[in-house]
């Protein structure tokens, strides 16, 4: 069954600027739904970096990343967001009346009377390895970039490829669920936990997971779905081994992703922006943050919050070009709610 | 003693590019490589938290060994070789000079 959300505003990236983009927009009243690809919001900041001290945010001589989400959430709370997360916007459509039909990739639809896209450096997107025709079993058909359900592993045979934390801890895991496990690390040795590494290392001792040290997956081999990988040690010796699923993890790395082919004016892979309200060269779509680019261009939070209080004014005219904008300071009339 | 370095970018082979790199503003090789143009995302800003900056030297005087963080993020890339390195943790410095290096591709 399709999920289909209505709003004013949709919010393309839980980034810090699509976060107090919703502050700014509920000033005005704006309802705002948000969507992000990754299962948490704080983009950048969750993902990469949530224990490091950020330095520049006005009134916080420093604060660590993680922080400063959480309290970008406790400031939006009064404004009753809701979220899509764990979901990429795929596509969208411009209806008559100049509103949007937004799609996601699980089938979300969101309808909403303009976009703001937040998305930061774009959607982070699992890291490949350079194995030929890997692209072939992608889509349910053996290779998976990321453990969504651990049932999807059950009694099958797999391969893990990876040396970081995500590798260890989803071999330990999936060592009691799936019928085989083996675990392929380019190294010798696991500079991620070292609990984990020596609880992989146990599980190899037992036999309830297998570990190949010194080698990488090179081929994946299959007609109508995955049916085997060659491991290549680094000494040139391979092996064939016969698998259901194929499960390399090596983290995360930000790509523009589908927005490129929305029909908006880009420059360098950023979206090119007028700054009298970070409108794109499409009516009722803005871009703020890290996303967008104008003369003068800075990549810091502080200028994204600058940019999201323009562009909620913008929206605000864009929806209701009738209605008369007074700007309302909150040290006069608090925050109102939703 | 001047006060610039000379790095050598490989862009294809037998084709290097020279970066002049200044030696009195702490700069990180990644920081340098930005603002020469280069397209290094460098996501967490030099933290040697994400791996987006990761270079290979091919030439060169050495450098100072990779700290654990490094080679933590290192080993977690798809791709690593014998000269792997996050461009953020190289400081500039004199001993830099002559260092010849080729930008990691990020994705297959």
């Amino acid at each position: 069954m399709t999920n289909s959300i209505s709003t004013d505003i949709c919010i393309i990236g839980a980034g810090p600027v699509g976060l107090f983009a919703v502050f700014e927009a509920g000033l005005l009243k704006l309802r705002c739904h948000v969507v992000d690809a990754l299962p948490q919001v704080g983009g950048q900041l969750s993902e990469i970096y949530p224990k490091k001290p950020i330095y520049d945010i006005p009134g916080f001589p420093d604060i660590l990343a993680g922080d400063l989400v959480q309290n970008l959430m406790r400031q939006i709370e009064p404004f009753h967001p809701t979220f899509t997360l764990g979901e990429r916007v795929e596509r969208l459509a411009k209806l008559e009346d100049g509103s949007f039909q937004l799609f996601t990739t699980d089938g979300t639809e969101i309808f909403c009377k303009a976009i703001a896209i937040a998305g930061g450096l774009g959607s982070f997107e699992p890291r490949k390895p350079a194995v030929e025709s890997l692209e072939n079993y992608e889509g349910g058909r053996g290779v998976y970039y990321m453990v969504r359900d651990p049932e999807t592993f059950r009694d099958r045979r797999i391969v893990i490829a990876g040396g970081g934390d995500s590798a260890l801890d989803w071999t330990i895991f999936l060592a009691d669920v799936a019928k085989e496990v083996t675990l392929v690390h380019r190294g010798t040795t696991f500079r991620g936990a070292a609990d984990s590494a020596e609880k992989v290392q146990k599980l190899h001792e037992a036999g309830r997971a297998r570990l190949v040290l010194s080698s990488n997956v090179t081929h994946v081999h299959g007609q109508d779905g995955l049916e085997a990988v060659t491991i290549t040690a680094n000494d040139g010796t391979t092996e064939t081994l016969h698998v259901d699923a194929f499960i390399p993890l090596f983290g995360l790395t930000p790509k523009l992703g589908p927005i490129g082919e929305w029909g908006l004016e880009l420059e360098d892979d950023a979206v090119k922006v007028n700054t009298l309200d970070y409108s794109t060269s499409v009516p009722g779509i803005f871009a703020i943050g890290d996303i967008n680019t104008y003369p003068g261009k800075l990549k810091l939070i502080l200028c994204g919050f600058h940019e999201a209080a323009l562009m909620a004014q913008g929206a605000y005219k864009y929806m209701f070009p009738d209605k008369r904008y007074v700007l309302k300071y909150t040290t006069v009339n608090g925050v109102p709610t939703l | 003693m001047t006060d610039e370095v000379r790095v050598y970018v490989e862009e294809a082979p037998s084709q290097r590019r020279e970066v002049v790199a200044p030696t009195d503003m702490a700069l990180s090789l990644m920081e340098v490589l930005k603002a020469s143009g280069y397209d290094i995302q460098a996501t967490c800003g030099g933290m040697a938290l994400c791996g987006t900056c990761h270079v290979e030297v091919l030439a060169g005087p050495a450098l100072d060994e990779p700290s654990d963080d490094e080679l933590a993020m290192l080993e977690s890339l798809p791709v690593m070789t014998q000269g792997s390195r996050l461009s953020c943790q190289i400081r500039i410095n004199n001993r830099l000079d002559g260092l010849v290096v080729r930008l990691m591709p990020q994705n297959t």
